[in-house]
């Protein structure tokens, strides 16, 4: 209480407002509030009206530079998107935003925002103001892209291989898929020997084409058709044709260098297989282990075709190996070894065998199953290899080792992983190869990359979802083991799929539909 | 009446200028303008002079007087001094003070009769204000804030002081110094009084930016409404007549 006794109170007093004389309570600017609103307006340099951009077909608000939210009408997110929109806002303290209620179909938003600013010497006030939004209509690039007229194209890259199967298109496929090149693409269409891209543009075209020479030897051709032309104001309307022929000349191909080439590649082969496709060639000399690495220009200087090819691969059983130690290549990838092998077909039939070097030596052992060139028994037509004189040519030539028998067993069976298509037009002319057959190239395909993992490491593959792994473990083991290779799970990716029953925010995520998750 | 002036584009002409009942000081500034506005006003009664003190221009602050003395820092040069003395009525005592706050203006507030000075000043200063200044001196803070001279502008007649002050403090302020005290502003809403307005018992000068409304304030409270020079006299006449009669 004794304190009590000695606090003075202060009232406090009135002073005149220095503008209009009315009596206030003194503050900072001396000021009454009416007067400082009229002296000041601390919504000077902040934006009362902005363009946002909507994409009438999917809803959503362009959010500079390329991501598009989507918001219903006066919701939070709309909100959020439209305080973000404007500049400077950040130089005054928002207290309060809501919006005011327009008509749907008005184009227009307003925002009612109340801020606070620090004004003479020290005042704070506190001002409300509108915003006015307005909403022009902008598709978006996926919506126009679905869209688009698929004839209205401007550029069209045809990508063709002169071969008996689609190996390399399948392969095609899934770098495309994963490296997005043909995002752009009006329309892609699956043609016999080949497939067709179509773009609204020439630079997305030569976008594609450039990707294409760089994951495998291509050469390419360019056309231009005159649609029509003003020559009062010079311009002229083109439609561009890019012919890419990609290298016939495919993996595990047997291959008879033109004696040229050989020399020029330091006397290598002349009987060489291709290990390897990517914008060069891996070519092998089974019998020396000799490798060489042949870029586009080179191959198409001379356009050699193979020997034979992988569908004309047959199965071989090995009676005896015998490894030459020290010989190995490629750090380690391949010895040399002297095999004993017989056809599967005559084994206990007849008592055919053949010897052959091979760059096998550190997979195969007695007893397993190798396919091969069956060079004896094969009549080749080949040009090159009529030029060579007393040429010294192998009774077989093996390139793999065979997992078909354990393959059998598992054949039919889901795998744990699947690969994204493309969304392709099918050509009635594609059409014309059989059904089952192509399934067949496909699933040859699959266990093709089951068995490469330096060829997977260049693809996505994913998880499916579908599928119920039945207690047993994945294993990479190339050979030793019984199963035959597959792929280890740490490899797939999780494909994200975004519903819109299940999206709590789906303006949050990437454009991009899928995470590596590894 | 009360007029506005400016410094070579500033509004704080009591920074720049002091002025009492017998005696106006003015700044040298690079044109004559504010020396002008001073003169026109002035010229007939009181000596307006243009000084410097310790060699600067803020001599409204440095410096604290009334008709009957003035105070100078220590740092005021011997010239100075002695063109001040030799410029100044001789009824007006001219002294130096030696005292560590030498922002005098800025430390001491005072009318012809009373002061309020900042809370710190030394006794010796104290005493030496009441003996030139012939007035009495109270150690006083306006709404708190302890530079008295700054904040508050006062003369015989009435007087302004910072508008936070409140009513209990304009209260005992006003008895002490038994004039009528009023919270306002000058140069639109500036609270530095004394910075912003000079004033003696018959005119008042203050910054450009001072609003009509704060002009209105400044005249009623100082009474300058119909005041003139001679009007003192009469009045000072009316009563010793009263009072000899």
């Amino acid at each position: 209480m004794a304190t009590d006794m000695f606090t003075v109170s202060h009232t406090v007093g009135r002073v005149l407002c220095c503008m209009c004389g009315v009596a206030m309570a003194p503050n900072a600017a001396n000021m009454c509030v009416t007067c400082l609103r009229s002296q000041v307006d601390i919504t000077e340099g902040l934006q009362k009206l902005v363009t946002v951009l909507y994409c009438p077909e999917c809803g959503r608000y362009l959010q500079p530079p390329r991501t598009w939210v989507k918001a219903e009408l006066e919701s939070k997110e709309l909100l959020t998107f439209c305080i973000k929109r404007l500049k400077n806002i950040n130089k005054v303290r928002l207290v309060d935003a809501g919006f005011i209620w327009t008509e749907p179909h008005s184009k227009r938003l307003k925002v009612k925002l109340k801020i606070q600013k620090e004004v003479i010497n020290g005042a704070i006030l506190e001002q409300a103001y509108i915003v006015d939004y307005t909403v022009e209509d902008h598709m978006c690039e996926k919506c126009s892209r679905v869209a688009a007229n698929p004839d209205q194209w401007i550029a069209c890259v045809q990508v063709r291989q002169k071969v008996e199967h689609k190996r390399t298109f399948f392969f095609l496929e899934q770098l495309i898929i994963k490296h997005n090149a043909a995002g752009a693409a009006v329309n892609i269409k699956q043609i016999h020997d080949g497939m067709d891209f179509y773009f609204a543009n020439k630079s997305h075209g030569l976008k594609l084409l450039d990707f294409l020479s760089n994951v495998v030897p291509i050469r390419s051709r360019h056309d231009k058709q005159l649609v029509s032309h003003d020559t009062k104001s010079n311009t002229y309307n083109y439609r561009f044709t890019m012919s890419v022929e990609i290298c016939p000349v495919c993996k595990d191909d047997l291959i008879c260098l033109p004696q040229k080439v050989a020399t020029s590649l330091g006397n290598i082969g002349p009987l060489v297989l291709c290990m390897q496709v990517s914008n060069t060639l891996l070519l092998l000399d089974p019998q020396t282990l000799r490798t060489a690495y042949m870029d586009a220009n080179q191959y198409w200087r001379t356009g050699f075709r193979p020997l034979l090819h992988a569908k004309q691969l047959v199965e071989y059983i090995v009676l005896d190996i015998e490894t030459e130690p020290g010989v190995s290549s490629r750090a380690g990838r391949y010895s040399l070894a002297e095999v004993q092998v017989a056809r599967k077909a005559d084994f206990g039939k007849n008592d055919t065998t053949f010897t052959a070097r091979t760059h096998l030596g550190h997979l195969l052992n007695v007893g397993d199953y190798a396919l091969g060139y069956d060079v004896y028994a094969a009549n080749p037509n080949d040009p090159e290899l009529e030029k060579y004189r007393n040429l010294d040519l192998p009774d077989v030539v093996l390139v793999k080792k065979s997992y078909e028998e354990k393959r059998a067993r598992r054949r039919g069976k889901p795998r744990p992983w699947k690969l994204k298509a493309l969304d392709m037009e099918i050509d009635p002319s594609a059409l014309r190869q059989d059904p089952e057959k192509a399934v067949g190239e496909y699933e040859k395909f699959l266990e093709e990359l089951e068995e490469d993992p330096e060829m997977r490491a260049k693809i996505a593959l994913y998880r499916d979802a579908q599928y119920r792994a039945q207690s047993e473990t994945a294993s990479m083991i190339d050979g030793e083991g019984d199963e035959p290779p597959s792929v280890p799970l740490e490899e797939l990716l999780a494909d994200l799929r975004i519903d819109h029953e299940s999206a709590g925010d789906a303006s949050e995520a990437p454009e991009d539909e899928e995470m590596d998750d590894a | 009446m009360a007029t506005r002036a400016q410094f070579e584009n500033s509004n704080e002409i009591g920074v720049f200028s002091k002025l009492t009942n017998a005696y106006c000081l003015v700044a040298i500034g690079g044109s004559e303008n504010f020396y002008s506005t001073f003169e026109s006003e002035l010229a007939d009664v009181i000596p307006v002079v243009k000084v410097s003190i310790a060699g600067t221009r803020v001599i409204g602050r440095m410096c604290v007087g009334n008709k009957n003395g003035l105070l100078l820092p220590q740092a005021t040069t011997d010239q100075e001094l002695l063109h001040i003395r030799n410029c100044l009525p001789d009824s007006v005592v001219v002294q130096r003070v030696d005292e560590r706050l030498s922002a005098l203006g800025n430390c001491i507030a005072c009318n012809d009769y009373v002061s309020l000075i900042h809370t710190d000043l030394d006794r010796e200063t104290e005493e030496l204000i009441a003996d030139v200044l012939g007035v009495e001196v109270f150690r006083q803070t306006i709404a708190g804030n302890i530079l008295v001279g700054s904040y508050s502008q006062f003369t015989n007649r009435g007087g302004l002081v910072h508008p936070h002050t409140s009513i209990e403090d304009l209260d005992e302020l006003s008895s002490l110094l038994q004039v009528p005290l009023v919270a306002g502003t000058v140069n639109r809403g500036s609270e530095v009084i004394g910075a912003g307005l000079v004033v003696n018992d018959w005119t008042a000068f203050c910054g450009l930016d001072t609003t009509a409304t704060e002009l209105s304030v400044i005249e009623s409270v100082f009474k300058l409404r119909d005041a003139q020079p001679s009007n003192i006299v009469n009045e000072m006449r009316a009563s010793l007549i009263d009072t000899m009669s």
